[in-house]
């Protein structure tokens, strides 16, 4: 009775917060738009029955999406955005998780501190910061200018540029961790046996390191790809209207637009994207979880 | 049949495989290895034993060529190895953890060293498949190592690092994860691979009973220092210092004076009021310079009656008595106080043993039985 009690309470905040959630959001985007509060049609009517309102329901707005090709143009640009901001996170935290693996013991705690330091101040003010860096008059053209090796300042803000900055600042973090996670487990004696068979250092590295630290560089990338894809803030503060990402579309379409039902399509779209790899992230999580047994 | 017996330390001419010339090795004020000189010879079963922190790992790390000597140089064939990384070295090692590649399976964990030096496909599966064959691992050659268990492991190690038919073969603690009945059999096993591929052997243990079982020599070390380099026998027979005798096995050591007994030998005052003790010696004594006589508890006989032709007789009493199965240590208490292990074996049935807790007895043994040592 206890157990079956504790089992139900995750259960009932997923069905609670998620589950209803996402029906009601799928039900909207088979929905029409109208001019009315809620802004859609058909409301449940008791009166009516529960066939004549599934009657009224349609995919024509999944459809809609299919024929304007901003859609799968901004879902595109989302994931590539995604993927290389990823790869560039992995390559500035490897090196980082790298250090803090080798770092002596006693400073490892402090190291772990600095990198999660960052999520004691609200996401959203580091992001203002970013702008405050970046812009024209910022904080980095002000210094390159002063050092003379720009004589005009660079347009970084409003750029994809900017945006890969802020995203591999923000999503630093979790890739370092799983990676250090991994290194830090490492036997150190395997890199030395590596060694002793005739491995040179950088050999040592790419077939011992690497490969035993595969788990965390691929839980990393997840955990930065699966956030990005969907990511609104970042593109919204610091790319400009050049910058074309799901999450901006979305918002634009919910808020600007206020047409519910498309924005509602474009969210259930997005989660079948994201899907994919949640699952694959799974799988891998699993997978380490039975190589440890 | 080969009947003249392995001995390259006696041969002046024999060429040392591995010279250590004066080596010192300093952790910052920690001296691990103070001024150590030691020649190993080919085809040797060398074994470095001592207690934890003794230097005997930082030994074998220098000549793997993780550390490097602070002072001092090592040479391996005539060559100084200080200047060559470990991946260029002939040596190869064995590591107490097995440092197995946890993500490669049994036989590409033996390939592996293989292929830093790009042999020949054919030549490396012939290779990997006769160390497989020689450590008896063929039907586990696909597996994982967290698929086997610990003694496999053991001998993957063992397959991995001899897979390139190294000059040299360290050995970390090789059997310390095994089980006492696993790590005998391993031992032969060890001694056997050692003979049939040729290879010099340095083992690193603390283990004392699985230093002489494998090893041609053994050096006893203690604080960096090398306390004795001999044979097995040697070291247990005639130990050169009151250290060696207590680290290798079991002894009683007896303080007393030495004097002069006119033949080749000395007599020891031991005791207020006991008799002197007779001991032949090599080692020169001054008349009156305090000596310890260590004599194994095997070594002393253990009688009801006081035997009439012993060189050395005292009595006592059973004080307490350890029944190992196939052997009994007698604890005897002396009337001084001091305690005297005898060992004798259990030939009969423990029911007819002819002396029991507290009855008095008396211990003897021969002028040679013991070894007297200055220090």
């Amino acid at each position: 009775m206890r157990r079956a009690f504790l089992i139900a309470v995750p259960y009932l905040w997923l069905l609670a917060l998620f589950l209803v959630p996402f029906v009601i959001v799928l039900k909207i985007s088979l929905s029409d738009a109208a001019i009315a509060r809620p802004p859609y049609m058909p409301q449940f009517d008791w009166a009516e029955g529960i066939w004549a309102f599934l009657r009224e329901l349609d995919f024509e707005n999944f459809i809609f999406l299919t024929e304007d090709d901003l859609y799968w143009k901004a879902y595109l640009s989302s994931v590539r955005i995604a993927v290389v901001s990823t790869l560039l996170t992995l390559i500035v935290g490897y090196p980082i998780a790298y250090a803090m693996g080798r770092a002596p013991e006693e400073w490892r705690p402090t190291l772990m501190m600095l990198v999660i330091l960052p999520f004691w101040t609200s996401f959203l003010i580091r992001v203002y910061a970013w702008m405050g860096i970046l812009s024209n008059e910022g904080v980095l053209n002000q210094f390159l200018l002063w050092t003379g090796i720009i004589s005009a300042p660079l347009t970084i803000l409003n750029t994809p540029t900017a945006v890969y900055i802020g995203i591999v600042y923000t999503y630093l973090p979790f890739m370092i961790l799983p990676i250090y996670a991994a290194l830090d487990r490492l036997d150190g004696s395997l890199i030395e046996a590596a060694e002793d068979l005739g491995c040179s250092r950088v050999q040592a590295f790419w077939l011992v390191t690497i490969p035993l630290s595969r788990p965390g560089i691929i839980a990393g990338c997840f955990l930065v790809m699966i956030p990005v894809i969907g990511e609104f803030v970042i593109p919204s503060l610091l790319g400009g209207s050049g910058t074309l990402m799901i999450g901006k579309v979305l918002w634009e379409e919910f808020f600007s637009n206020r047409d519910w039902p498309v924005a509602s399509a474009v969210a259930v779209v997005l989660l079948l994207i994201l899907v994919i790899p949640i699952v694959l992230f799974q799988r891998n999580q699993q997978k380490q979880a039975e190589a440890e047994q | 049949m080969n009947t003249s017996v392995f001995a390259p330390w006696d041969d002046p001419g024999e060429k040392p495989l591995i010279q250590f010339r004066n080596v010192t090795k300093r952790f910052g004020e920690f001296t691990a290895i103070d001024n150590l000189s030691l020649d190993i010879f080919e085809k040797e079963f060398f074994a470095l034993l001592g207690p934890s922190g003794c230097g005997k790992t930082t030994m074998m790390r220098m000549l793997a060529g993780f550390e490097t000597p602070t002072e001092g140089q090592i040479m391996l064939a005539g060559q100084d190895i200080d200047p060559i990384p470990p991946n260029k070295r002939a040596v190869n090692m064995m590591f107490q953890s097995y440092a197995l590649f946890p993500h490669l399976s049994v036989w590409e964990n033996i390939a592996f060293g293989l292929r830093r030096d790009s042999m020949p496909k054919h030549d490396l599966e012939e290779r990997v498949e006769a160390m497989l064959r020689l450590t008896r691992l063929e039907q586990f050659a696909r597996r994982k190592p967290h698929q086997i268990s610990g003694g496999q492991r053991q001998r993957v190690a063992l397959a991995r690092s001899l897979a390139k038919a190294p000059k040299l073969l360290l050995l970390d603690e090789p059997l310390g994860a095994l089980d006492k009945k696993l790590r005998q059999d391993t031992q032969f096993e060890l001694m056997d691979i050692q003979e049939k591929t040729g290879t010099t052997f340095v083992i690193v243990t603390h283990d004392q009973e699985e230093a002489m079982t494998v090893a041609s020599r053994v050096a006893v070390m203690d604080q960096g220092q090398l306390m004795q380099v001999a044979t097995p026998d040697r070291i247990y027979e005639t130990p050169n210092s009151v250290y060696v005798a207590d680290f290798i096995g079991d002894v009683n050591i007896i303080r007393g004076r030495a004097r002069q007994n006119g033949g080749d030998g000395y007599h020891i005052d031991w005791a207020e009021g006991q008799e002197a003790l007779t001991a032949a010696s090599d080692n020169g004594f001054d008349t009156g310079q305090s000596c310890h006589l260590a004599i194994r508890p095997e070594k002393v006989a253990i009688t009801a009656e006081r035997p009439s032709d012993a060189a050395n007789a005292v009595q006592g009493k059973v004080h307490d008595i350890a029944y190992l199965g196939n052997l009994s240590t007698y604890y005897v208490e002396l009337p001084n106080g001091i305690i005297i292990k005898a060992q004798t074996a259990n030939t009969r049935r423990i029911s007819r043993r002819s002396y029991t807790w507290e009855d008095p007895v008396w211990l003897s043994w021969t002028a040679t039985a013991g070894v007297l040592l200055a220090n």
